[in-house]
């Protein structure tokens, strides 16, 4: 299949289409609106249900009832919408729903403005809803890793029965690069990754014995046996950061005297900076993660060679990743940290003065 | 090689499409590209401007800080993005809306009374075509063959009666494009 010129928003959509999604449901809002518009015209044509919803909370549990049958199911927002749907990620998390949200990250907080930023991350990966749990987060970093991390986000959600979050922001959303896409699943391989789910998912029994019933809760008010549950869920969030911490490492070597650490938008102007620099004889790293949630801490503690002096991150916020740098550097060498904030995205030559003043 | 372009302007007069149809055509030659628009709660005649990248090689900022190549097509573009360009670059303005020009002499203005030669090709909406003849005709960046190709099956299902005019502006920019490839 030949490479098409394509925005964010439109590309995670036919990634999600041709990863089996054939239920979308959400509300429109700048910077992703292309997405719901993309879904709007293509879900029709593929036998799948569009449905702009009445409000992001009324989006959300309509997510939570088609996960709840099993089926690919997938919702979208910016910032503001987002927290709007906290409530119902919290309670799929809770009844360990499968299902795929992608975040286009606006400028914050509240209705803040409609330019990339970054300041979601405590909110995707420290929690955003209420209790204790986890969002598997994937941040992508280009227009074709944005589609293909649609279908990962799938897999992932169906493997461990946890919802996913995307985590772009108004620029990978807006901009366009050519992407190619994975082959569109088969009928086959559609009624396979149905079938996955019948052991726990809402369905007509196939003995037709009306007894015989599966239950979708969150609600647990026996506090030994909540316990016992929220222990299980702690059990795979085990097996998920043993297997499937992802990130990308750029120019590392021994002769490094600085360590970046960036991660989606950020990570892109980085590397130019860096790119700049390495042709005046400088020798900077980067680690990007593409998993917030697991984050690769190992990665970065092993990136510190043996000349770094410093780990410098760059966020479009106002120092959020770099709590989880600071953990994975364990005060081995310091941590500095610059952003920008209000959507306003740093450019090559701002991260190159930052560098430069580092030698 | 990497070349790193801002085009900019009113929001109508068509330079989301110049970078648009220079990444398109990029692309088909097998190039890396990437094309970033400026978006906000703009409307027509508020201004525009998209950074479009074309490289051999992995683009890492979509960004562009020093632009090879500046298309200003009015005077605050011109004021904006002018002094970003990169030492040795191009910058092409249309001195119709430019009527202050720009003073740099470390890169090499091309100055093009542009609305007046759309308008004499017959229609104003060309002058975004005008602007991809100039930028090909004098860097190279893209073939004619292959905007050409881009073009028709764009406008054959959007509007295939003004293709002509079209191709016209692209030529007529190339030509204009080509008296500066010797000056240095």
């Amino acid at each position: 299949m030949s490479k098409i010129l394509m925005k964010g928003n439109e590309a995670v959509a036919e990634a999600a289409i041709r990863a089996g999604c054939r239920l979308y449901f959400a509300y429109p809002i700048t910077p992703q609106s292309e997405l719901i518009e993309y879904m709007a015209k293509m879900m029709p044509k593929v036998g799948g249900t569009f449905i702009q919803a009445e409000s992001e909370i009324a989006a959300i549990n309509m997510v939570y009832g088609a996960a709840g049958v099993g089926k690919r199911v997938m919702t979208s927002s910016s910032s503001p919408g987002i927290s709007l749907k906290q409530e119902g990620i919290s309670y799929m998390a809770g009844a360990e729903l499968p299902a795929v949200i992608v975040n286009v990250q606006r400028g914050g907080p509240g209705l803040g403005d409609i330019q990339p930023a970054q300041g979601d991350y405590f909110q995707a990966v420290k929690g955003g809803g209420h209790g204790d749990y986890q969002l598997i987060v994937l941040a992508p970093s280009s227009v074709q890793e944005f589609a293909d991390l649609a279908a990962d986000a799938f897999d992932l959600a169906d493997k461990y029965r946890n919802p996913v979050m995307i985590l772009a922001d108004g620029m990978l959303g807006q901009m366009m690069e050519p992407v190619e896409f994975k082959p569109a699943k088969t009928q086959e391989e559609l009624d396979a990754l149905a079938n996955q789910h019948l052991s726990w998912c809402i369905c007509p029994n196939a003995d037709g014995d009306a007894k015989h019933h599966h239950e979708i809760n969150s609600l647990e008010l026996d506090p030994e046996i909540l316990e016992k549950k929220v222990s299980k869920l702690y059990e795979k969030y085990a097996e998920v950061e043993k297997n499937e911490v992802r990130y990308e490492t750029y120019n590392l070597s021994d002769d490094n005297e600085i360590l970046c650490v960036a991660w989606g938008t950020a990570a892109r102007v980085v590397k130019s900076a860096i790119n700049e620099l390495v042709a005046q004889g400088k020798s900077i790293g980067l680690v990007r993660p593409i998993t917030c949630w697991p984050y690769p801490y190992e990665a970065i503690a092993s990136a510190i060679g043996p000349k770094v002096k410093k780990v410098y991150v760059f966020e479009l916020n106002s120092g959020q990743m770099v709590e989880d740098v600071m953990i994975a550097v364990n005060g081995k060498v310091p941590v500095d940290f610059w952003g920008k904030l209000g959507g306003i995205v740093f450019t090559p030559a701002d991260i190159q003065a930052k560098l430069e003043a580092c030698f | 090689m990497t070349t790193e372009m801002i085009c900019a302007g009113f929001g109508g007069q068509g330079v989301l499409t110049i970078g648009r149809f220079l990444a398109q055509a990029g692309m088909k030659e097998g190039k890396n590209v990437s094309w970033l628009p400026s978006y906000g709660p703009e409307m027509r005649g508020g201004t525009a401007n998209v950074s479009t990248v074309i490289s051999d090689g992995p683009i890492a900022s979509p960004i562009v800080s020093y632009p090879d190549v500046l298309v200003a097509l009015n005077q605050p573009s011109l004021d904006k993005f002018g002094p970003m360009v990169r030492k040795g670059g191009v910058i092409i303005y249309n001195t119709n809306m430019c009527p202050r020009g720009c003073n740099r002499d470390d890169v090499q203005l091309i100055p093009v009374p542009m609305n007046d030669i759309a308008n004499e090709i017959g229609s104003s909406i060309v002058l975004n075509m005008l602007a991809i003849g100039i930028i090909i005709g004098k860097t190279g960046l893209v073939k004619y063959e292959t905007i050409e190709d881009e073009l028709k099956s764009f406008l054959q299902e959007k509007n295939p009666d003004l293709l002509d005019k079209n191709l016209q502006a692209i030529k007529k920019g190339i030509e204009i494009g080509k008296q500066y490839t010797s000056v240095k």
